[in-house]
């Protein structure tokens, strides 16, 4: 027998789509301050993809190699097509994941997903104070939320919860552990804000100062000792306060495929804020072709695409650059190293945010949460105060 | 934890294991994850089913790879392995 290795087969010469994310609506009920999503998201809410065209994806991904399918949004239960999605993704073979706020699970659907083979449901949860939670959202679903987790529960569901980390509940993580704990929850993600789309422009209201990141790390790390394989915990480090930039996506082109709501096919969430991209749609491509061929995806594959400081970097392996996105976003160069990086000539623009962030007259500033009304008046030029430090915003 | 010859194992709930043409390798998928297994670890875990014991396991890979020689070290290690990584439970 071949050495073991521990068990994880190690050479994989060719990229495959091993990660599905159907972003299958941007329609969502919920209001939340931090949400990736495309602060122009209301230009995408028309042209959703019909089911057919949907299990058309489906297939075509499964072929390509993809295991893991994410159903996620906005909120996808908005759509009532969801359960026959589940039946056939089970029927492909994936591994299927519900991404949701919860808003929308009934009875009568989760039984329907569980007959039809659904996988697994990720909660998300915002704080243990029906005050914050129901604020960072800027609805009333608190309660809603502790319902439907008894819910998941109680068909026997792994019990997956999602919370965001904020200025708002970073105080509270012990709590919050501790909700999960009864909760009878099975993995929890304490996932810092990553800023993009709305949590960028909410950036000063929202960003953790040092002290707290480091506080609730080292409760975590508290809580994991005590707690055990019982529960596990991820803790996503927030990459402001870290020195180099995150592998993002684990390299461009790589595992993901992010299809949306109408059809766009990306090799991340946040890809459509790129300049002089065009990103090939389902209704009229082949998902083979795009994943091997187009452009798009090959743009920012592998390594060729780097300039300095990335290009001669002994570390270019671990991180790939960092963030298209983030480069983006913050420095107007795509091609340029991720700003988070110490090494690249524009860290300065992430210590300037941090410094912002604790500005008192910026904090005050009102959050613009993610509405419809917002999105519109986004795309139609409002709101220039907050938008004019990031690049890619009308 | 110990693996005993007499132990019987299977796939964790919440886990699922299976083969896929598109890798050619076997996998084991669960909530937000993933590892494709190589060859040695996907034809153990093949034969964890919740009936089969340890032992079992390691005679019918005997049987199985004649001229592999001595590999009870290198399974009970994989067991080991997957139990930490909770892709196994004990039944």
């Amino acid at each position: 027998m071949a050495s073991l290795n521990n068990g994880v087969e190690s050479n994989v010469t060719q990229t495959q789509p091993l990660w599905l994310l159907a972003e299958i609506t941007y329609r969502c009920p919920l209001h939340c301050a931090f949400c990736y999503n495309p602060t122009d998201y209301a230009d995408y809410t028309k042209n959703e993809l019909g089911t057919d065209e949907w299990i058309k994806v489906l297939r075509d991904a499964r072929k390509l190699g993809a295991l893991q399918l994410g159903i996620s949004g906005g909120e996808p239960l908005l759509r009532d097509d969801i359960e026959d999605i589940v039946v056939e993704a089970n029927h492909l073979g994936y591994y299927s994941n519900l991404i949701t706020s919860g808003v929308g699970l009934t009875e009568k659907r989760i039984d329907a997903f569980k007959s039809g083979g659904l996988d697994h449901i990720q909660l998300s949860m915002h704080d243990i104070t029906e005050e914050i939670s129901n604020f960072v959202t800027d609805t009333s679903t608190f309660k809603l939320k502790q319902k439907v987790a008894a819910m998941i529960k109680d068909r026997g569901y792994p019990m997956v919860l999602n919370v965001v980390i904020h200025r708002y509940n970073i105080g509270h993580i012990k709590e919050i552990l501790e909700m999960a704990e009864a909760l009878g929850a099975d993995y929890v993600e304490l996932a810092n804000t990553q800023y993009y789309g709305w949590s960028l422009i909410n950036r000063n209201q929202l960003m953790p100062t040092k002290e707290q990141i480091d506080e609730a790390e080292k409760i975590t790390n508290e809580f994991r000792e005590y707690i055990g394989n019982k529960m596990k915990i991820f803790f996503v480090v927030p990459d402001y306060y870290a020195e180099r930039p995150k592998k993002c996506m684990n390299g461009w082109g790589e595992v993901f495929m992010i299809v949306t709501a109408n059809g766009d096919v990306l090799p991340c969430h946040s890809a459509r804020v790129l300049p002089d991209m065009n990103f090939p749609n389902v209704t009229n491509n082949d998902l083979k072709e795009i994943w091997y061929d187009s452009t798009a995806f090959n743009k920012y594959r592998g390594d060729d695409w780097m300039k300095e400081p990335c290009r001669s970097c002994s570390e270019k392996e671990n991180d790939l650059g960092g963030c298209r996105c983030q480069a983006f976003l913050l420095s107007g160069d795509a091609e340029a190293a991720d700003p988070i990086c110490t090494k690249s000539p524009h860290r300065h623009l992430i210590d300037q945010a941090l410094e912002d962030s604790k500005n008192e007259r910026l904090q005050a500033q009102p959050i613009i949460f993610r509405t419809d009304k917002n999105s519109k008046e986004i795309i139609q030029g409002e709101h220039k105060e907050r938008l004019k430090d990031f690049k890619a915003l009308p | 934890m110990n693996i005993e010859h007499g132990d019987v194992y299977k796939i964790s709930p919440h886990h699922r294991f299976q083969w896929e043409e598109a890798q050619n390798c076997y996998v084991i998928l669960f909530p937000e994850g993933m590892v494709k297994l190589n060859p040695s670890a996907g034809e153990i875990l093949n034969l964890v089913d919740g009936k089969n014991t340890v032992l079992d396991v390691i005679t019918s890979l005997k049987k199985k790879f004649k001229d592999a020689g001595d590999i009870d070290k290198d399974i009970i290690s994989m067991f080991q392995f997957a139990l930490e990584k909770a892709w196994i439970t004990k039944d």
